[in-house]
């Protein structure tokens, strides 16, 4: 199965801008389907992006973030193609891992 | 629309004052004494993403009040026409930052996400939330062990936690 995580990271000089997309439904719990039965709560819990054996930033998620979650962030220290983990776990422990290269 | 002759406030200051207004309240609420360390943990915050309130939610993660920082810029759509994926990202000049969070005073459980910002990565985050209806969202920064925030309200036209 192509993983659930689609990531790009561009080194810039000394920084690196990280982009993430990453395929989940995010069910909040508080949205009922066609027959009016609520669907549970199904929510990336715990996102990690790390380098070198390091996290350089973590992510702690509710129900509240949106279905097909991104995010955006930058850090120091890294250089072109270098390699990046990136990893979550939801809260029915399903989870998923990629690398990506830094371009 | 404004008549004044001398030069207009900035946006920002704009936005500090409605801050400043929105957290006074929160500033007097009777904090516990529980350490602020939740946050800095590695831990997934469970109990904090469970409370209904921002101020629960705050005492939760960080166990302290927030002062406002026009340090912070917060940035959010004034009006989001799917409250199901707003747009919000966050920059901040604060030094030593160690963690962001973000809130949606309205929803079912007022915090949405947070971040724990390792040193050496930069205290930018853009992230995507859903919004219930028209409300306030708080931004937290953690910094150097102290606790500032910045609010603006989005309002929403179709909300996005279902119904």
């Amino acid at each position: 199965m192509a993983s659930t995580i689609r990531v790009r990271a561009t080194n810039n000089g000394d920084i690196t801008e990280v982009q993430a997309l990453i395929q989940h439904p995010m069910d909040s719990g508080f949205v009922k389907d066609a027959k009016g039965e609520l669907i549970p709560a199904h929510f990336i819990q715990e996102l990690k992006f790390e380098y070198n054996g390091k996290d350089v930033f973590v992510a702690d998620w509710g129900p509240a973030v949106s279905k097909d979650p991104y995010v955006k962030f930058s850090f120091k220290g890294a250089k072109k193609g270098d390699e990046l983990r990136i990893s979550w776990v939801d809260n029915k422990g399903a989870s998923d891992t990629t690398t990506a290269k830094i371009s | 629309m404004n008549a004044t002759p001398g030069p207009l406030p900035t946006r920002r200051l704009i936005l500090q004052g409605a801050a400043c207004v929105a957290l006074i309240g929160l500033g007097n609420l009777p904090f516990g004494s529980e350490s602020a360390h939740a946050a800095a943990n590695d831990k997934y915050p469970e109990d904090a993403f469970k409370q209904k309130s921002q101020a629960d939610a705050i005492k939760s993660l960080y166990g302290r009040p927030a002062e406002p920082s026009d340090k912070i810029k917060l940035d959010a759509p004034e009006i989001a026409e799917n409250g199901g994926v707003v747009p919000i990202s966050v920059t901040t000049t604060l030094d030593k930052v160690t963690s962001i969070s973000f809130l949606v005073a309205e929803n079912p459980n007022a915090l949405a996400a947070s971040y724990r910002i390792p040193e050496g990565t930069i205290p930018t985050v853009a992230n995507r939330l859903k919004m219930a209806k028209t409300t306030n969202v708080l931004v937290l920064v953690e910094a150097d062990g102290k606790l500032f925030s910045a609010t603006k309200e989005v309002k929403v036209t179709v909300g996005g936690c279902g119904g």
